[in-house]
């Protein structure tokens, strides 16, 4: 498996991601930059966090139309896999890849702490083999978190088992108060019809590294490593 | 375009004195033009020359074994933290344009910071803010610190540095005028660190980043005779930061100084090009050919002395090997960044400026720097009526409240004590994955080094009424603070920036506020072994009557951890842990929250403090901490110790039982804030042996009680349980700014 | 009478405006070269109730210069018709 992160002007978690799949989950491991038109053999891309183009306009709306894009939804579409976080996940969605979008949170504010979600998909390949009975503290940092999708989408991801994670609190319990940024039935992330497609609100390569005190983010990633080679 | 010379007159418009305008005609041998006098009149500024303070501030501790820069030769301090690795910390304030708009005023103060941080070559790699506001029930100071959170929030968060903490107080004194400071810290490897020097005649001088446009040359302009109206209506009322950009300008900056091509590298602040041109030159002791017309403008049919003065955000003036200017110009390109050779190198030592093929302007660039020919003023100072009049302060007239949980209570929610989440969540903490105190927090915040042990804690520290009320004690006790801080979370601290914030400095009360802070800062910057690498002086932080805010001098303490994993944590671990407070009792209510707020009394001396014990007192905690024999570590600050206790209780999500120990007040004993005080929890197995330790190193000691399930209990009596603390305690800043 | 205000709020000329920069960047690396300085500013629409147009053109500029536009960076404009 050889895993692609791609760059954008103004990502600005590509490096964390990196570190976490090189130096902890020992992965091979390139970064694509925007401008690039090839996945130099890659077979998992990963689009991470920050705010590229500044976030100006609508989070993720610029992104989408990099060189680097055309490639990565082309990819997509043969079936490969892509995971988005965060502003990845915006990109995704204005990419058409995944349903769906983000809005500004309920709050209006951006957000960084520590959020608690519950796996939901039991045929996904990230969600597939986690507890469905606890809780993950996985890191939230976003001001574009609200996830909204009309009501004859959200039917279709119910019915399709496309509901990654929702939102909860430390106990587990799926709350009004646990849905921080107001997301539809509490959504944190979606995984396309194919299932071969992952966008997620929630970071897990800030929860991975044991320097840290919390490594919830590994039970996420790790699945995506039992992949054969396509 | 006339360039027309000046007068004493223009000059007077200018900010400038007589003599400071007979001293320039000198230096040029003629009577300057107009945008020579505005170079000078920028340059002589207090911002840049630091012409009222200097004198006072070249008293401050500044070398050390870990040196690598002398304060003010380079853009921010560098220190030397093994492994071949430095690390490049400075804090900057941004009162004035934060009081103006807060979004903007508080955004281009961080982009500000971290340009000084990594023009150095240094990855920044954590953040800080130090902010002042008035009443937090008064509308202009919600719009003020909604306003300055959002800005801090937007610019650093995009720009993709964890801000991992900061302080945030509220004081009348602040109504009108806000404190707005940030601090930034980056790494560099030894072998990669750019200077702001210029020298190598011929060799080529860029200008990179954003377009140059009329920010904040207000002063100048109005004095200018040969602008129009239409010119003057052009002028951005305030300048807007662009994190976006600066997030491409760092890459590029550290790409082209990794790339060896880069001669000398310096931001544009304050007096924009002038400033870096005449600063890297005067240092290189050589001179500079710039032609104006190949500066990237945002603006049409701009002067030079605009151009000169322009202090447009997210821009950089690099000088660059002859021969590779292709590599420059291709990492811009890359980054899709504005790069324009603007000039030359020369070895004439003079600033030659020109336009449509004439000579604006020629300046000397020795002349015009700090520690060149800009001015040096010792100012008269005088010791304020109130100083003594605080010292009468007698404890005695004060009765001791009935309803001690009412205090507890009161404090717990007090705006300058509650939880400042409501700020923090704001903030991207956690980019970097390099936060270590994210899940356990400690007094300081910790940021590991990936590829080392390491990890750095930094820390921003300043009492203003403590400095108010004696700004001599008061300012140690910044120091003071800061380092304990560091101390308390298992790390040894280093070195400080800082940030003084003070009022006219023509008033001479103000300046003996200003004298008296030095001379306090200097004693415990000495003793802690922590020179001071830099920082700022912001004057003129008026009031509403006129008056000036508190002296405010904010520490921005570095310091250092070889193992990340021995850090230090504050929250209380398990029930029945022995709870101790170490440090001496002092019978001490003066300056506290408690007199201040809860007693209304607002003349009273600065808290109990002795340099020495403060320093045997964290030569302590150092050892304990290193022969593991505590659980929890958390100092006695604001508020108190019930403070302090409920703080570890609540990051604990623990209780405790204590009691009172005589024969102290016990109002001073639960709310005085006298220094020097540590509480920690320890595992009963290990009790005697900290006792021990303890009375070998003759640090005072009291056994207060232990760690609880839920109830906060002092002298048996149940002052509130967790979740009623909390409940005060998290909810104050959300109440005021919804 | 009730009226349709439509408000244009857009960053002064002279103030840098960082989206429009970024956006020009973005249309750019689609292949739309011959577009030149974007910006980006606010529309936004209200009714409102007036015995009489000027009634109603005082109310919404007074809405525009107490709370749409930071008259320190933006300025507007407005257009104001009846509703039938």
């Amino acid at each position: 498996m050889k895993f692609g992160i791609t760059v954008f002007p103004g990502s600005n978690c590509d490096e964390d991601v990196f570190y976490v799949f090189q130096n902890i989950l020992k992965q091979d491991v390139v970064k694509l930059w925007h401008k690039e038109t090839s996945l130099q053999g890659c077979d998992f891309i990963i689009v991470p966090g920050g705010f590229s183009y500044g976030d100006y306009l609508r989070s993720g709306a610029i992104a989408r139309f990099s060189p680097i894009m055309d490639a990565v939804v082309e990819h997509a579409n043969r079936g490969g896999y892509v995971l988005g976080i965060c502003n990845g996940f915006q990109i995704l969605t204005e990419a058409g890849l995944l349903p769906g979008t983000l809005l500004r949170n309920i709050s209006q504010k951006f957000v960084c702490k520590n959020a608690y979600i519950k796996p939901v998909s039991t045929s996904a390949l990230m969600t597939a083999s986690l507890d469905s009975q606890r809780c993950y503290k996985i890191p939230v940092a976003h001001a574009d978190g609200r996830y909204y999708a009309s009501e004859d989408t959200i039917k279709e991801l119910q019915d399709h088992d496309q509901i990654l994670f929702q939102y909860c609190d430390a106990n587990g319990q799926i709350l009004s108060e646990s849905n921080f940024n107001g997301s539809l039935l509490s959504i944190a992330g979606v995984t396309n019809r194919q299932k071969n497609v992952f966008g997620l609100m929630p970071h897990p390569e800030r929860a991975c590294d044991e320097a840290l005190e919390n490594t919830d983010g590994r039970y996420l990633l790790e699945p995506l490593l039992s992949l054969q080679t396509v | 375009m006339k360039n027309e010379l000046t007068t004493l007159q223009t000059a007077r418009d200018l900010g400038l004195l007589e003599e400071e305008y007979n001293r320039i005609q000198e230096i040029l041998g003629r009577v300057p033009n107009f945008t020579e006098l505005s170079i000078f009149s920028v340059m002589w500024s207090e911002h840049c020359s630091y012409k009222n303070s200097i004198a006072w501030l070249k008293k401050l501790p500044r070398g050390g074994e870990r040196m690598l820069a002398e304060a003010g030769e380079e853009n921010a301090g560098l220190v030397d933290i093994g492994d071949g690795l430095a690390c490049s910390f400075k804090i900057e304030s941004h009162n004035h344009p934060s009081a103006i708009e807060p979004y903007q005023g508080a955004a281009t103060g961080v982009g500000g910071i971290n340009r000084d941080i990594f023009t150095m070559g240094a990855r920044p790699i954590a953040q800080l803010n130090s902010l002042r506001f008035g009443d937090l029930s008064s509308e202009r100071t919600q719009w003020l610190l909604k306003g300055v959170v959002k800005g801090i929030g937007d610019y650093g968060n995009a720009f993709g540095i964890p801000t991992v903490g900061g302080e945030l107080y509220f004081d009348t004194c602040y109504q009108v005028n806000p404190l707005v400071n940030a601090f930034s810290a980056g790494i560099v490897e030894t072998d990669k660190i750019a200077s702001a020097i210029s020298y190598g005649v011929g060799n080529p001088v860029f200008i990179v980043g954003s377009a140059t446009g009329k920010d904040g040359i207000h002063g100048a302009a109005f004095a200018s005779k040969d602008i129009g109206e239409d010119s003057l209506k052009d002028l951005p009322a305030v300048q807007v930061g662009d994190p976006f950009q600066e997030k491409l300008l760092l890459e590029a900056t550290l790409e082209v100084i990794a790339s060896g091509c880069v001669i000398g590298i310096q931001d544009m602040g304050a007096a924009g090009i002038i400033c870096s041109t005449s600063e890297m030159s005067a240092k290189g002791e050589h001179g500079m050919d710039i032609w104006l017309d190949e500066v990237p403008l945002r603006q049409p049919d701009m002067l030079p002395f605009e151009i000169l003065l322009s202090e447009s955000q997210e821009r950089m003036l690099i000088v660059v090997h002859k021969g590779r200017e292709q590599e420059v110009l291709d990492i811009f390109a890359k980054w899709d960044l504005n790069c324009a050779q603007i000039g030359v190198v020369t070895d004439t030592g003079k600033l030659r400026f020109y336009q449509h093929g004439a000579l604006a302007a020629e300046v000397p660039a020795h002349d015009l720097v700090l520690g060149g020919g800009a001015p040096v003023y010792h100012r008269e100072y005088r010791e304020p009526a109130y100083y003594q009049q605080f010292k009468k302060f007698d404890p005695a007239s004060v009765a001791q409240p009935r309803d001690y949980a009412e205090v507890g209570k009161f404090l717990l929610r007090h705006p300058n004590i509650a939880s400042r989440a409501w700020v923090a969540e704001q903030y991207d903490s956690m980019i970097g994955t390099n936060t270590v105190t994210t899940n356990t927090p400690s007094d300081a915040p910790v940021v590991r080094i990936k590829g080392t042990s390491k990890a750095i804690l930094v820390k921003a520290d300043c009492n203003g009424r403590y400095v108010h009320a004696d700004p001599e004690i008061g300012s140690a006790i910044a120091v003071a603070e800061s380092a304990r801080n560091i101390v308390c979370s298992g790390g040894q601290a280093v070195a400080i920036t800082n940030c003084l914030n003070f009022g006219n400095p023509y008033n001479p009360e103000v300046y003996w506020q200003f004298v008296k802070t030095i001379q306090g800062m200097k004693k415990a910057c000495e003793k802690f072994n922590t020179p001071v690498t830099g920082g700022n002086v912001s004057f003129y932080n008026q009031s509403d009557d006129g008056g000036a805010v508190f002296p405010t001098p904010v520490i921005g303490m570095l310091g250092l951890l070889d193992h990340y994993e021995n850090k230090m944590t504050l929250d209380f671990k398990n029930e029945n842990d022995p709870i101790y407070l170490l440090g001496e009792l002092t019978n001490d209510i003066s300056c506290s929250e408690y007199l201040y707020s809860y007693c209304g009394i607002k003349s009273s001396p600065a808290p109990y403090f002795d340099l020495e014990k403060e320093f045997q007192l964290q030569q302590a905690v150092t050892q304990i901490i290193a022969q593991r024999l505590v659980q929890s570590v958390h100092d006695v600050s604001d508020g108190g110790l019930f403070i302090a206790l409920a703080e570890s209780a609540m990051a604990g999500n623990k209780g405790f039982e204590v009691r009172t120990v005589d024969p102290i007040r016990k109002d001073a004993f639960w709310f005085g804030e006298g220094q020097s005080r540590v509480v920690v929890s320890v595992k009963e197995a290990q009790q005697s042996t900290l006792e021990e330790t303890l009375r070998t190193l003759k640090i005072p000691f009291v056994l207060l009680g232990k760690v609880s399930h839920q109830d906060f209990t002092v002298d048996t009596k149940v002052w509130m349980n967790l979740k009623e603390a909390k409940q005060l305690y998290d909810n104050t800043l959300a109440s005021y700014l919804k | 009478m009730m009226y349709l205000a439509k408000i244009n709020i857009m960053p002064k000329k002279e103030i840098l405006d960082p989206q429009g920069k970024a956006v020009k960047l973005g249309l750019g690396n689609l292949g739309l070269r011959n577009i030149e300085d974007v910006r980006i500013g606010k529309h936004i629409t209200m009714q409102v109730q007036a015995a009489t147009y000027e009634e109603a053109s005082e109310e919404v500029e007074l809405a525009c210069q107490k709370l749409l536009a930071n008259l320190i960076m933006e300025s507007y404009d407005f257009e104001i018709e009846e509703v039938k």
